[in-house]
């Protein structure tokens, strides 16, 4: 070892990045808190909901009982168990939070607990689709009002007296006429014992009498351990006697290991181990790409372990995937007919007899997920059991996909979840908790699998590339009588079976067939698109490319016609109406469209109410332009106006973002306004740099140097959200995802407005310097 | 045998000199609420104040330290009530949390330099910390709090 104990030159002393300074409009300086959210009006204001979601079918379906959700302790502490994944959203506070409202608990007495995978235990729990309050608002209502009503029946029983004369309030039970008061710990035992009421016959709070549900007064329960160091998240797992493992895979999708040499890597102070680890033939749903694993006493050994390590890879059939050639690929097919996915009147005919026809094709290449905390996972497998600790969207496919990678009965599989250093997608994957398992088989010990930022980047499950081609027709006035939109990207199927060519239902349903334009003639179409690479849900997933080619067509109709974008977009729209596209097999979120229809009243609303709020039509100073999109996806209505500046060296700032979102009845606005912030983030981050390419096979980037994402000095300077209130029986809809699809597109209007640049390929990157 | 004041407390390392002091901290000191984000300063994640200077721990050497006082977010204040912490708490700031200890060493760092940054000076201090969810505007407004009094 050296010892050097004034040391010149210290590495990693940089100061950080430097940035250019920001030009901001002088209205907006100085203001101390920016930004905010904003509420109409109270929510939930009905007794109960006329609505059914698509929560019953999901996999293992809706559990509701309060027995296997509910605690309650001696001294009253009430335990709640959160049984969806934390990524960011705040569902690890919402859903018990609902639970603790209707059984009238004391919020500053719960305590959340995480629950493992179980799938058969607790109900579906895969946290993805923004589909968690969708789907659980009334289980977890039900869930606490069950509990309300056994502690109700518990202290009615100890009195004497008939349960409709006492009532839970605050984390008591009282019976007014003789003023007596039990507190829930001293129910607790009893009410155990009480049989759990039938959900028919279950009585509901009345929302005006909510002290949590849509007011955005909790803050999430992990707020304090977050700002302190000790939220602990996947890579934060340490076991006695735990290794460290980085892994290093075959740089194209499919390839092999040809041989390896560790002498090297063997050498490096604190290895202590290199070994193979099984990869499976692509593609493979999620099973492990194969490599070598190098083991060692801390992650910085191993991963310097890895470095020394010397490879050669077979690259397989993929070997000779390229990003520019497959895009003129994409182009090309986009430019032919395909198979017709939704039909209404006479496409073809209309756009022969259009006086105008106006044709965009819109780019966007694949993205990489890189949520701050890589894939990481640790586990122990000793004999036939296996407990895995993970960062993973879906604990209970997680479990499964242990139990068959390692043969063994899935009883024998426990999966903690820990909390996610994000997730928007990429940990719906569970291949890393799948590598861990195998090397601590192999291993006798406890691991854990550290992927380093290369490898998420190299080795992610990306968001699809994409080319989107529309050809709008107009008449003579201006009226558009014909839209023509073909799509051609490879699916996400393609991931689970060989020769996936066209895209799933669930793809051709975001944004493609489910476009809600008041035109007669419509013809989408999904020529085919062969994978080369891994292929995977990415936040928002194929509403991304769809709203960005849907809503910028939509600014090229009003720049071809003279209109205004916005009554451009409200013409398109047209009367508020229930739109019932002519598609075999319309995929709506997994949603019944009786309680989720593609409502154009909710559209328009969104678009209104952010036109007023955001201020529409406002006088911008030269060099900046307004933009707007709206977009409904998640079974969500979105709507959202971007102010861009450009500057003389085409360099972009974004002074103001205002969103417009419905989402139904909701349950924590404050984290509604976060989830819509950060998506103005992402939204951004995708337009300006996402951008995931391919040569010989391999990804082209690697680390956040040459895959961007934002930073603050180029983000929004204030963004603005608001909610739209709810009907009463207005259901909720999601949240985590739909504010993302509608940014790109209200960027690309913008920059439209203030250069006459129409950008129709992301990202961005420089072409307003050109 | 390399010396260094972690949080107050003195830990030796007789180990890899090189070892990155991130990886020093969480795997073999414990001290997991620093995290990795990127390994090459990037992204800082890992940042930790040494004496009174943000730095990258993910490419700084345990050696470089050596001699040296670390403060990672598990040292920021005993209770964990460093005007940061509670302002970040004040405007709700985290949304998954991971990049939020760097993100407030970060800031701490910045406050004992210059204890009244404007909001350019705060943007341009925190654009070398990346938060993937997007919580720009809210630590923007926490960083401000902090500063004007929590």
């Amino acid at each position: 070892m050296n010892f050097i104990e004034n040391p010149t030159k210290l590495r990693g002393f940089e100061k950080p990045i430097k940035v250019e300074k920001v030009s901001r409009r002088s209205i907006l300086k100085g203001l101390g808190i920016t930004g905010g959210f904003v509420l109409a009006a109270p929510v939930m204001s009905r007794q109960a909901f006329a609505y059914e979601t698509g929560a019953g079918k999901m996999p293992h379906g809706v559990v509701v009982d309060p027995r296997v959700f509910v605690a309650i302790a001696p001294d009253g502490t009430v335990t709640i168990l959160a049984h969806r994944a934390e990524m960011g959203t705040g569902v690890r506070t919402s859903l018990p939070l609902i639970v603790a409202e209707e059984m009238e608990a004391d919020w500053a007495k719960v305590k959340v607990q995480q629950a493992h995978g179980d799938e058969v235990k607790f109900g579906n729990q895969d946290t993805d689709g923004s589909r968690s309050t969708r789907h659980y608002l009334m289980p977890m209502r039900q869930i606490g009002a069950s509990a309300r009503t056994m502690l109700e029946q518990a202290a009615a029983k100890r009195w004497g007296v008939p349960a409709t004369e006492v009532k839970a309030v605050n984390h008591e039970v009282v019976h007014s006429a003789t003023s007596r008061k039990l507190g829930f710990g001293e129910l607790a035992a009893d009410a155990a014992k009480e049989s759990v009421p039938s959900i028919e016959g279950l009585k509901l709070k009345d929302p005006k009498d909510f002290r949590y549900l849509g007011k955005g007064q909790v803050g999430i329960v992990d707020l304090h351990d977050i700002t302190t160091g000790k939220a602990r998240y996947g890579a934060d797992v340490r076991l006695p006697g735990m290794k460290y493992a980085v892994i290093a895979r075959p740089p194209v999708t499919g390839g092999k290991l040809v041989s390896f040499d560790s002498d090297a890597a063997l050498k490096v102070p604190g290895v202590e181990k290199v070994m193979q680890v099984r990869g499976w033939p692509w593609p493979s749903k999620f099973q492990p790409l194969g490599g070598v694993a190098v083991i060692a006493r801390n992650t910085g050994a191993a991963i310097k372990g890895r470095d020394a390590l010397k490879l050669t890879w077979d690259d397989g059939a993929n070997g000779k995937y390229d990003s520019v050639a497959y895009r003129k690929e994409l182009e090309e097919a986009s430019r032919k007919p395909g198979l017709v996915v939704r039909q209404e009147g006479d496409a073809d005919a209309a756009l022969k007899g259009a006086d105008k026809i106006i044709v965009g094709e819109y780019y966007l290449p694949h993205l990489a997920h890189v949520s701050m905390e890589p894939p990481v996972a640790v586990a122990d497998v000793k004999g036939d059991k296996a407990e895995i600790w993970a960062p993973v969207q879906s604990p209970g496919g997680t479990r499964e996909d242990v139990a068959k990678t390692l043969g063994i009965p899935e009883g024998n599989v426990t999966v903690n979840v820990t909390l996610l250093g994000g997730g928007f997608g990429r940990k719906s994957k569970c291949d890393f908790a799948l590598e861990a398992a195998l090397l601590s088989k192999e291993l006798g010990a406890p691991v854990k699998v550290q992927w380093t930022r290369e490898d998420d980047v190299r080795h992610d499950f990306l968001h699809t590339v994409s080319v989107e081609r529309i050809e709008a027709g107009l008449d003579k006035s201006g009226k558009v009588v014909a839209w023509r939109h073909r799509s051609v990207a490879p699916s996400i199927a393609s991931t689970f079976a060989a020769g996936a060519k066209h895209e799933a239902p669930f793809e051709l349903g975001m944004g493609l067939v489910d476009m809600p334009f008041e035109i007669a003639n419509i013809s989408c179409e999904n020529p085919e698109a062969a994978a080369f690479t891994r292929i995977g849900w990415f936040r928002s997933v194929s509403n991304i490319p769809r709203a960005f080619a849907v809503q910028s067509m939509v600014g090229e109709i009003a720049a071809a016609t003279g209109r205004d974008q916005k009554e451009t977009l409200l013409a398109l729209i047209g009367s508020p109406r229930i739109v019932k596209p002519a598609v075999k097999d319309m995929w709506n979120y997994g949603e019944p469209l009786d309680s989720y229809p593609i409502d154009t009243a909710r559209l328009r609303k969104v678009v209104e109410l952010v036109a007023e709020k955001g201020e529409w039509g406002r006088q911008v100073p030269k060099g900046h332009g307004l933009g707007i999109a709206v977009h409904r996806s998640f079974v969500s209505y979105i709507a959202t106006i971007v102010e861009v500046a450009v500057d003389d060296k085409g360099k972009l700032t974004v002074p103001r973002v205002d969103t417009a979102i419905d989402c139904g009845t909701y349950v924590n606005p404050e984290r509604i306004a976060s989830q819509i912030e950060g998506a103005a983030i992402m939204g951004l981050s995708l337009a300006k740099y996402g951008e995931i390419s391919f040569k010989d096979g391999k990804v082209e980037q690697k680390n956040f140097d040459d895959f961007q994402v934002l930073r603050m000095d180029e983000s929004p300077v204030v963004t603005n959200v608001y909610i739209v209130p709810p009907g009463p029986d207005t259901p909720p809809s999601g949240v985590g995802e739909p504010g993302v699809p509608p940014f790109a597109p209200a960027l690309m209007n913008a920059i439209f407005a203030a250069t006459g640049k129409r950008i129709r390929s992301l990202p961005l990157g420089k072409q307003l310097e050109a | 045998m390399i010396k260094v004041k972690i949080n107050g407390q003195e830990q030796s390392w007789d180990g890899d000199p090189d070892l990155p002091l991130l990886w020093f901290l969480r795997d073999e000191a414990g001290l997991t609420g620093t995290k990795f984000g990127c390994g090459q300063a990037l992204c800082g994640a890992c940042t930790v104040i040494v004496d009174k200077e943000a730095v990258r721990s993910c490419i700084t050497s345990i050696n470089d330290v050596a001699g040296r006082e670390v403060t990672t977010i598990e040292g920021l204040h005993p209770n964990g009530d460093h005007p940061v912490q509670k302002a970040w708490r004040q405007v709700n700031v985290p949304q998954c949390g991971f990049c939020q200890a760097g993100q407030i060493m970060q800031a701490a760092a910045l406050l004992m330099d210059n204890p009244k940054p404007s909001h350019d000076q705060i943007r341009e201090a925190m654009s070398g910390n990346i938060c993937r969810c997007g919580c720009y505007q809210r630590i923007e407004n926490a960083v401000h709090l902090a500063s004007t009094g929590v």
